[in-house]
């Protein structure tokens, strides 16, 4: 748009056309004091703090509703100004009830801030105060309602922001309220949005509500550890008798890919941290109990016996499970510690998407994938299957808040009318299961369209697949039913179009990771198969070529008793996959884990582990959105996944320094001098080198092992420096290696909903609250209908 | 739920004017009430779903504006202006004498279900003040003597009815 050239307090400022007076004060420095406006959410004008003086205009105008024009002569700060603020704020506290210092907000409340700047120390009013007892709305929203201001902030971003439109105003004038839609109660997505965004202390969260005090805290953001979207969450963190407290989880960082965005999960799902079934010691069955040991000892018993069925047995007799929500430096190092120390391919995580597939259709055609931040940008979007709502709230929240900001196109292609239908320009329901036929239409196979138009014609739906062929920028999303050669289907459609894109779904936090760095029996890291003989061969000085076993022939195996030690790190196969406990009564099994879940329950060894928000390393969201993991709090007895391995490979008297490149100096000097490093130069400090990079000094340094991935996995080698500032990077597949076709039945949906995940979300406090306060009002319900 | 022929007819013929949905709301509930006496729940849910908009954002509408309600009201509803001309001739005297005669207090609705009370602001009849609108008729110039008789006017006009 054609620029638009004012002056505000004597600068000069340029802005494009249209934009708001207020927007244009704040590019140029200057700031003018709000409380209802709020970017990205409908405009207001309720609170009147944004006064300013225009020239040629009668009164002072409001600058949050104002949109600059040629010429204006603006004065944000004069003694009318400030007049009418001291005003403004006179009359916003006539009715507050100042309680400060026991309420949430206090210390960073921008009622607070602003009577500070411009408010007055004394008040005319000398009438009672309004009181009116706290609400509890919901297990995690509960309102106090003389302190609100009635910005309608929390009324905007619930109806405009999540589509749930749970809060209303009622009454008029000084009797206005904020209102929940079940009159003393909400049915809603307690994503605690507007909570968050409330500016002082009216409406506040269960799960942080007369905890602390926010000065006490250190906040650190980092990234979400339940879904596959990578929201980052900003974590306030107290020291306590057993280390450092997670006390809130909040959004007050909005750098991060999800913007103003946390779902439940990211804002209040952290309590499982300092669950009371938390595990502080390492357990050792004695006697076929399980009972509490030193960590010295766990690892020499692991570590020996691993050595002995490795030496008796051979790698064939050892597998490995790894985790979808460790870091992609843990699983990076787990699949290289059980390849070349525990010399087996017998490693698998729990599937929940068809990656493999993506890269190997993916083949040829760089950059063909979105990131989370392109999506919102996308001025068309097309999904098949997936429900993002409930499975990936932030993935919903740029699908909606892209057709209501930037007017997208979103073609829906849905089993189930899901809730995003309602923001759709197109909604065509198909039958269960079909999803790949609509990939094959999409691909051409115009016989495909017999099973899929029930609803739709197929005349509808060749005008519908022109249509999108039109589309000169598309970003295709696409839910676990789409696998396999459907995947292939997919992209032969998009790689058609001009600049189609793609977003494949996964279901946990690093489910992605867990594929990109090979979590897979028969790919290294950066989807190679491990029967070709290529870089990671050189560089780890071996690995063994046969593809090894995934879970469902792991079970097998043991079941053979083939299977002597199944080494598990923070999964719950029992549980989440059905696997029969059983069949591995006969295997050593060690179990790192956070609590005793059901496989930790079967296990010789358990090793307390620390979570996400207990460490350091990175995730990868289902985008390919590479994001820095910050350690936030501390549980006394816990180690993280990463020194366990590393420690446990010691115990087995590995040459750490091959797994791990620590240290300085060449590393033909570590332990190597005689594999097929022997007489090469140390790659790996060459590469340091070539990136002004320092060797890491501990082994236990998660960094260092990013060193190698940066190195060795493609895509990877994104801005060393961008990562570390917080900033999420988008890893491209497209060097990656050829991908492979799995069998599509190893895939096995997560199926959580937007107040479960997985085995973490039983652990869950806030969660479990709000489930459990459902199961109770519908109770209450069936009660009242009969 | 179902309303009556002409309102449908009107409900019709009052979309055909609008060019959104949710415009129709406020005539529609005002309609609604005088069929029914109030706006009931399933009153609420039904024009909620007519103007798509949520039961909530009805609600909110319903509370603003004091001609509408949500709980059933008299037979009769007694509408006293105190605002400031009829403040000045006397509105309040009327109001009293309203209170007084019905038993009950504003917002109140006599036991036999005839009356309820209502305390508002100016209804544009100032010049014939002091004025109060029963349901749909003005009755203005009052003292608290023409009150009681327009009062029992109404009684006998309800008990017979309903004899
Ligand atoms: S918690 Fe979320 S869904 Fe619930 S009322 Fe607040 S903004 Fe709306
Ligand atoms: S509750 Fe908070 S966000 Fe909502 S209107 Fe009141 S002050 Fe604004
Ligand atoms: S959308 Fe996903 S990543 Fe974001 S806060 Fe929710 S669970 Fe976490
Ligand atoms: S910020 Fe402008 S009126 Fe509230
Ligand atoms: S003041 Fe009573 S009608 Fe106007």
């Amino acid at each position: 748009m054609a620029d638009v050239n004012l002056t505000i307090d004597g600068k000069k400022v340029t802005a494009p056309a249209g934009t708001l007076l207020i927007e244009a004060a704040k590019s140029a420095g200057i700031e003018v004091p709000s409380f209802c406006y709020y970017p990205n959410l409908s405009l207001q004008g309720a609170c009147r703090m944004c006064l300013v003086k225009i020239e040629k205009m009668p009164k002072l105008q409001t600058a949050c509703t104002t949109v600059i024009s040629e010429g204006m002569m603006v004065t944000t700060d004069s003694d009318e100004v400030r007049q009418a603020r001291k005003g403004m704020i006179e009359l916003l506290l006539g009715n507050h009830p100042l309680d400060c210092p026991v309420c949430d907000a206090g210390g960073e409340c921008e009622l607070q801030d602003m009577t500070f700047s411009y408010g007055a120390a004394e008040s005319r009013f000398i009438d009672v105060k309004n009181h009116r007892d706290e609400q509890q709305w919901s297990p995690v929203v509960y309102f106090d309602r003389p302190r609100c201001i009635l910005c309608y902030r929390c009324v905007r971003v619930c109806g405009e922001g999540m589509d749930v439109w749970a809060l209303g105003v009622q009454h008029r004038g000084v009797s206005s309220t904020i209102v929940p839609n079940q009159e003393d109660h909400l049915e809603c997505e307690e994503c605690g949005m507007c909570i968050d965004i409330c500016p002082v202390g009216a409406l506040t969260s269960g799960a942080y509500r007369y905890k602390t005090r926010p000065w006490e805290m250190k906040h650190v953001g980092t990234t979400c550890t339940h879904c596959a979207d990578g929201c980052k969450t900003t974590l306030g963190v107290r020291r306590c008798s057993t280390g450092t407290e997670l006390v809130r989880g909040d959004n007050r960082d909005k750098s991060g890919i999800n913007g103003d965005f946390l779902c439940i999960k990211g804002r209040y799902g952290f309590d499982f941290a300092h669950h009371e079934d938390r595990l502080h010691q390492p357990l050792i069955r004695r006697n076929g109990r399980l009972t509490p040991c030193t960590w010295e000892e766990a690892f020499q018993l692991t570590g020996e016996r691993l050595r002995q069925i490795r030496d008796r047995e051979g790698g064939d007799a050892i597998a490995v499970i790894g985790s979808t929500r460790t870091t992609n430096e843990e699983n990076y190092l787990l699949q290289k510690f059980a390849r070349t120390v525990l010399g087996t391919n017998h490693i698998d995580h729990h599937r929940t998407a068809d990656y493999p597939a993506l890269v190997a259709a993916l083949a040829g055609h760089p950059k063909l994938t979105a990131s989370m931040r392109e999506l919102f940008e996308a001025p068309a979007m097309l999904l098949i299957g997936n429900d993002p709502t409930r499975q990936h709230p932030l993935l919903a929240w740029q699908i909606r808040n892209n057709v209501r900001l930037h007017r997208a196109r979103l073609y829906l292609v849905n089993a189930q009318p899901i809730k995003l239908r309602r923001q759709a320009s197109s909604f065509f329901a198909i039958p269960a299961g079909r999803e790949a036929e609509v990939a094959a239409f999409l691909a051409g196979q115009d016989s495909a369209v017999a099973a899929i138009a029930s609803e739709t014609s197929p005349e509808a739906w060749i005008r519908w697949r022109d249509q999108l062929r039109r589309e000169p920028k598309l970003v295709v999303m696409f839910g676990s039913e789409i696998r396999g050669d459907a995947v292939a289907s997919l992209i032969k459609f998009a790689a058609d179009l001009p600049e189609a894109k793609l977003i494949c779904l996964g279901d946990y936090a690093n489910s992605r990771g867990a594929a990109d760095m090979g979590l897979y029996p028969d790919l290294l890291p950066g989807y190679h198969p491990v029967t070709e003989v290529g870089e990671f061969h050189k560089d780890w000085g071996g690995v063994p070529e046969k593809p090894g076993l995934s879970l469902r022939q792991m079970a097998e195996h043991a079941q053979a008793g083939k299977l002597k030690a199944l080494y598990v790190v923070g999964a719950n196969p029992v549980e989440e996959l059905g696997l029969d406990p059983f069949v591995f009564s006969q295997s050593f099994v060690v179990v790192e884990d956070l609590f005793l879940t059901e496989t930790a329950a079967i296990a010789d060894v358990v090793l307390p582990a620390a979570n996400a928000y207990e460490k350091s390393g990175t995730f990868t969201n289902t985008c390919g959105d590479l994001q820095l993991v910050k350690k936030a709090g501390e549980v006394t007895g816990t180690k993280s996944d990463f020194e366990i391995i590393v420690r446990i490979a010691d115990a087995m008297g590995v040459a750490v320094r091959k797994l791990v490149p620590f240290g300085r100096g060449s590393r033909a000097d570590m332990g190597q001098s005689r594999g097929a490093q022997s007489g090469e130069a140390d790659r790996h400090s060459v590469w340091l080198e070539a990136r002004g990079l320092e060797p890491k000094m501990s082994p236990f340094d998660p960094m260092a092992i990013l060193d190698e991935i940066q190195r060795l996995v493609p895509g990877y080698d994104v801005s060393r420096l961008h990562l570390l500032a917080g900033m999420d990077q988008h890893t491209s597949l497209s060097g990656s290696g050829p991908g492979t076709k799995h069998d599509p039945s190893a895939i096995m949906p997560a199926r959580d909903d937007l107040f479960s995940s997985g085995t973490l979300g039983r652990y869950c406090r806030t969660l479990n609250a709000v489930l459990e306060n459902g199961h109770k009002l519908a109770a209450e319900e069936e009660v009242a209908a009969e | 739920m179902r309303f009556s022929e002409p309102f449908e007819q009107r409900f019709q013929e009052m979309a055909s004017h609008y060019p959104t949905r949710r415009s129709l709301l406020v005539p529609t509930l005002l309609y609604a009430q005088d069929e029914v006496g109030f706006l009931s729940d399933e009153v609420v849910a039904e024009i909620a779903r007519r103007v798509e908009l949520t039961e909530l954002e009805v609600r909110n509408v319903i509370s603003y504006y004091s001609m509408l309600t949500t709980q059933p009201r008299g037979k009769y509803n007694v509408q006293v202006c105190t605002n400031i001309a009829c403040l000045l001739m006397g509105g309040e005297e009327i109001l009293d004498r309203c209170r007084l005669k019905l038993g009950i207090r504003e917002k109140e609705t006599t036991p036999d279900g005839l009356f309820s009370l209502e305390e508002v602001e100016c209804m544009g009849a100032c010049c014939w003040a002091p004025a109060v609108q029963v349901n749909y008729d003005f009755h203005e110039h009052l003292t608290p003597q023409k009150m009681d008789q327009i009062l029992d006017q109404y009684t006998k006009k309800g008990t017979e009815r309903r004899r």
